[in-house]
This record gives structure tokens, C-alpha cells and sequence, in this order.
């Protein structure tokens, strides 16, 4: 599949070397932001969620950076093939990445809003669900790195996994929100933290999806989507 | 896909003297596409080309063997007229080669020995048109006596171009034309290429990745006289199927 040679030219290799890191830096911020908005909402820590936003204006200039580096290997390697596909699929990966941790970045900005409230229950669930998402979004992103396609449809599977648990804590929270209207405003914070997890699970099947296309040369079947 | 095949090649040998050039070499140049040859520098290109008008008779100790049909016919039997078949299948070499006549001349003199104009003025006419097509006419017709080889390098292979056009030919086979010109009169020269395709099959041998893939349908990849690989030229160059096409492709041939 990925192919081992190296480029004739030694400084391709660095180039795409170099893209590859960036991808991975950022893929490692944008899963570190997701667990860090989790325990921001757990604490109601304030500083962390602060800290979260900062971390954001990291990602976006990595994201910038992916895109000098990637526009400069195609005009100066003009890349073809795998690596064209290679090229591509880290600009297309970088963007995502960004979206991601403006996910998180969301997350954390719920925290001062339900800060002060008692701790409702279904709280509990949504830890679960973040990992799940956070997980997927660490194994997309090492699936890149190895351009492992058998790896990416994995994840892709994975996707309705968060789907399901988006559901149950959908209904969990309107159960909460008709029994006891006090919690309303922090059940709907909840859920919009559901939504954002679920939307980062999307993402991450997407990333999945075009390791599989940069890796193969092919997009997914429905077979490999698991659709039969 | 015989149906728009304009040359068949089934088979095709090619030995100089006792050394093997190309080896069983099967391929069909589609009537209304460019199909583009690529490969490491002494893969063969030059030499299959060369066969699909007989290029070959003319280098010493070379052979040829296997079949080659022009619109079925068979290129290498006895009684094929060879310069009849050059006339329809006419050449663009790497270097623009321009006799050191006038640059009327270099174009008329095709059109004259093959007897295609009937009078002065049709003569000028095919001249003219075929300085059109080839992209040169505004910049040589108030010219036309001056020496064919006091044009730039690009505007000779131009006149190469129009010289090989004016003989209303059905296959245009080059081999690099761009290789000694700058990036405008490559341009050009690309340009003119689109322009001639539906007109004429064509076939261009070229080392530059990028010009395969933006000039040509079709591509054949060549490695040490065989064919790797041949396919629709988008394809090629964004998933090829072969390892050795890839590795070639993207710069990792070694
Ligand atoms: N006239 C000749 N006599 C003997 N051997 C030849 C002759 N012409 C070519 N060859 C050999 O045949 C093989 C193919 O040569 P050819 O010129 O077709 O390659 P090519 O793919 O066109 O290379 P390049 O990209 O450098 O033009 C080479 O090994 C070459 O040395
Ligand atoms: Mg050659």
C-alpha cells in the first residue's frame, strides 16, 4: 500500500515529513481539548476551559501552517499519485482537525454557564461518550500517519457507537428536563455538549474516510461502511 | 476499444542487433486522443514510436517484428508505400530540425513532393493553413522567405509542427518536442496540442510528468522495453495500478 521508497529528490521525503508531524501535532491537541473540556465540566474548572481556548488559537495556526507547507510541495514537488492523494488529504484533514477543536473549544465555553449549578446525573454519561469521540479522533489521526485504510474503515464503524449514545442521553436529558424543570437551562448546556460530541464522532469518520481515499486511492464502499 | 483504434500494435518486438529494445509491446492509439508516453530514459519510448511509421528502417542493424496496423492495414508489408506512410503519419522531433530554406519552403515542401496542390496558390494556401493550425502564422507572415532557422527555438518547432501538418497527415507522432523550450513556447506548444486533437491521433513521448497529464488521454508507461501500464491518463497520475508506474511517477524510481 503506502509505498516505502524514498523520493529520489531527499528533501520531498522532509517535505512530506514535515506535513505528517503537523497533522499529528494537531490531531494531539484537538484529542487533548476534548478530554480537557470533560474534566473542565466535571470540576466546573474555569481556568482549564480558559486554558482550552488558548490551546484553540494553537490549532488554527497549525492548521495555517499545514496549508503553507502543503501549497509549497505543490509547487515546488508538483506530487502525483499517492503523494498528491497524501497532499490533499492533509489539507482536507487539517481543516477538520480546526472544526474539531472549535468542538471543544465550544464545550469549554458551556462550563462558566452551568458553573454554580448542582451536578445532575446524566453528567456522568457524557465522560463516556467524550472518550469514544476522543478516541476516535486519536485513532483517525494515527491511522494517517500509517496510511492504514483496513484501520480507518474500523473507525468508521465505530461511528454509530457515539450515535447510540448521543440518543440515550438525548432521552435521559428530556426525561430530566419534564421531571424537573429547575434543570432545565444546564440539561440543555448538556445536550448541546452531546450534540458537539457526536458532530466530533462525524468528523473523525471523515478524516477516516479520506485516510482510506489517500491511502487506496478509493473511496469507501458500502460494504466497508458496514451499510449491509 | 478497436473501435476508434487509428494504429493497433500487437506484439511488437524491436532489437538493435542482438540487444532487445522492446518486448512484446501491445497497444492502440485512439483516433480521437492524445495518448502520451512516459518512461525512465532509455526505457524505449523513442524506439516504439518509431515503429509506428517506420522509423526504424532507417537506423542500421534495427528489426522489427510483430504487427502494426494504420486503420487496419498492415504498416510492414511489402507492398506499403513508406513514404506514403510517413506522409500520414508524420513526426515532431526533440530538437526542431528546419531545412535551411526559407520558412515557406520548409512548409511547402512536403505538400509538393506528394503532389497535393495543383497550383501556386493552393500551394500558398496549404502553407498558410497549416502555419494557422500550427500556431505560427502572425508571427512569420510577413516573412516567409526568411530563413526557417532565424526563428527562436520554440517558433522552429512550430514550423516543425506546421511543416508535418501540411501534408495533411492523420497521425502526429512526437517524440519531446518540448524538451528544448522554454515554459511559454511549451505552453504553446501544449495549447496547440489541444487544439490539434479530434483533428489528428496523436502521440507524444514526453519526460515531463505534468505535460503527460495535461495533454494526453491516455498514457503508457514504459519500463526497460516492456509496457508497464496503460490507461486513461487521470487515473495514471492520481492511482496508478502498477508499483513501477507509481515509483515512477512520483519521483521514487531508483
Ligand atoms: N540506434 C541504436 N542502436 C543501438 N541501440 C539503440 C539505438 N537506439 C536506441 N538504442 C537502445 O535501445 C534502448 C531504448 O532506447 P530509446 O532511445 O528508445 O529509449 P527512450 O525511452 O526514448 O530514452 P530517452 O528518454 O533517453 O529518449 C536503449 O537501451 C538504447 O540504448
Ligand atoms: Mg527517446
Amino acid at each position: 500500500m503506502a509505498s516505502q521508497q524514498e523520493h529520489t529528490v531527499k528533501a520531498f521525503d522532509q517535505d512530506i515529513g514535515q506535513l505528517r508531524g503537523l497533522i499529528s501535532q494537531m490531531g494531539g491537541l484537538a484529542e487533548a481539548a476534548i478530554g480537557h473540556a470533560m474534566t473542565a465540566l466535571q470540576r466546573g474548572d474555569l481556568e482549564l476551559a480558559d486554558r482550552i481556548r488558548q490551546d484553540d488559537r494553537r490549532i488554527d495556526a497549525i492548521e495555517a501552517d499545514v496549508e503553507r507547507t502543503a501549497v509549497r510541495i505543490i509547487a515546488l514537488r508538483a506530487p502525483l499519485a499517492n503523494d498528491l492523494r497524501e497532499v490533499v488529504a492533509a489539507l482536507k484533514i487539517a481543516a477538520v482537525v480546526e472544526r474539531i477543536g472549535d468542538y471543544a473549544k465550544n464545550i469549554a465555553k458551556r462550563v462558566p454557564l452551568i458553573e454554580g449549578e448542582h451536578r445532575i446525573e446524566p453528567l456522568s454519561t457524557v465522560p463516556a461518550m467524550a472518550k469514544i469521540a476522543a478516541e476516535m479522533v486519536h485513532d483517525a489521526l494515527d491511522a494517517f500517519a500509517a496510511r492504514d485504510a483496513a484501520k480507518a474503515v474500523e473507525i468508521v464503524r465505530r461511528d454509530r457507537t457515539l450515535d447510540d449514545f448521543y440518543d440515550s442521553i438525548f432521552r435521559t436529558l428530556v426525561t430530566y428536563m419534564v421531571e424537573n424543570p429547575k434543570t432545565i437551562s444546564q440539561c440543555a448546556h448538556l445536550l448541546f455538549v452531546a450534540k458537539n460530541l457526536e458532530r466530533i464522532g462525524d468528523h473523525a469518520t471523515n478524516v477516516a474516510e479520506m485516510v482510506h481515499f489517500a491511502a487506496t486511492g478509493n473511496q469507501m464502499t458500502d460494504r466497508e461502511w458496514g451499510n449491509q | 476499444m478497436t473501435d476508434h483504434a487509428k494504429i493497433t500494435a500487437e506484439g511488437v518486438n524491436v532489437f538493435y542487433g542482438a540487444k532487445q529494445a522492446i518486448r512484446n509491446v501491445s497497444l492502440h492509439v485512439r483516433q480521437d486522443e492524445v495518448t502520451a508516453f512516459i518512461g525512465p530514459s532509455g526505457c524505449g519510448k523513442s524506439t516504439f514510436l518509431r515503429t509506428l511509421n517506420r522509423m526504424n528502417d532507417t537506423i542500421a542493424g534495427a528489426r522489427v517484428e510483430g504487427d502494426v496496423r494504420l486503420d487496419g492495414e498492415d504498416i510492414y508489408a511489402r507492398a506499403m508505400d513508406v513514404v506514403q506512410l510517413r506522409a500520414r503519419v508524420g513526426m515532431v522531433f526533440q530538437k526542431p530540425n528546419p531545412f535551411p530554406k526559407s520558412i515557406f519552403e520548409n512548409v511547402a515542401y512536403g505538400p509538393r513532393i506528394h503532389g497535393l496542390a495543383r497550383s501556386k496558390a493552393e500551394l500558398a494556401q496549404i502553407v498558410e493553413r497549416s502555419l494557422q493550425r500550427a500556431g505560427l502564422w502572425n508571427e512569420v507572415k510577413d516573412r516567409l522567405s526568411e530563413s526557417g532557422t532565424a526563428l527562436s527555438g520554440g517558433q522552429q518547432q512550430r514550423l516543425c509542427i506546421a511543416r508535418a501538418i501540411a501534408v495533411d497527415p492523420e497521425v502526429i507522432l512526437m517524440d519531446e518536442p518540448c524538451s528544448a523550450l522554454d515554459p511559454i513556447a511549451t505552453a504553446r506548444i501544449e495549447e496547440l496540442i489541444s487544439d490539434l486533437r479530434g483533428r489528428y491521433a496523436i502521440v507524444i513521448v514526453t519526460h515531463n510528468m505534468q505535460q503527460a497529464a495535461r495533454v494526453s488521454q491516455k498514457t503508457a508507461f514504459f519500463h526497460l522495453g516492456e509496457l508497464v501500464e496503460y490507461g486513461d491518463t487521470s487515473a495514471m497520475f492520481t492511482n496508478p495500478r502498477e508499483e513501477r508506474t507509481k515509483d515512477y511517477i512520483t519521483g521514487r524510481y531508483g
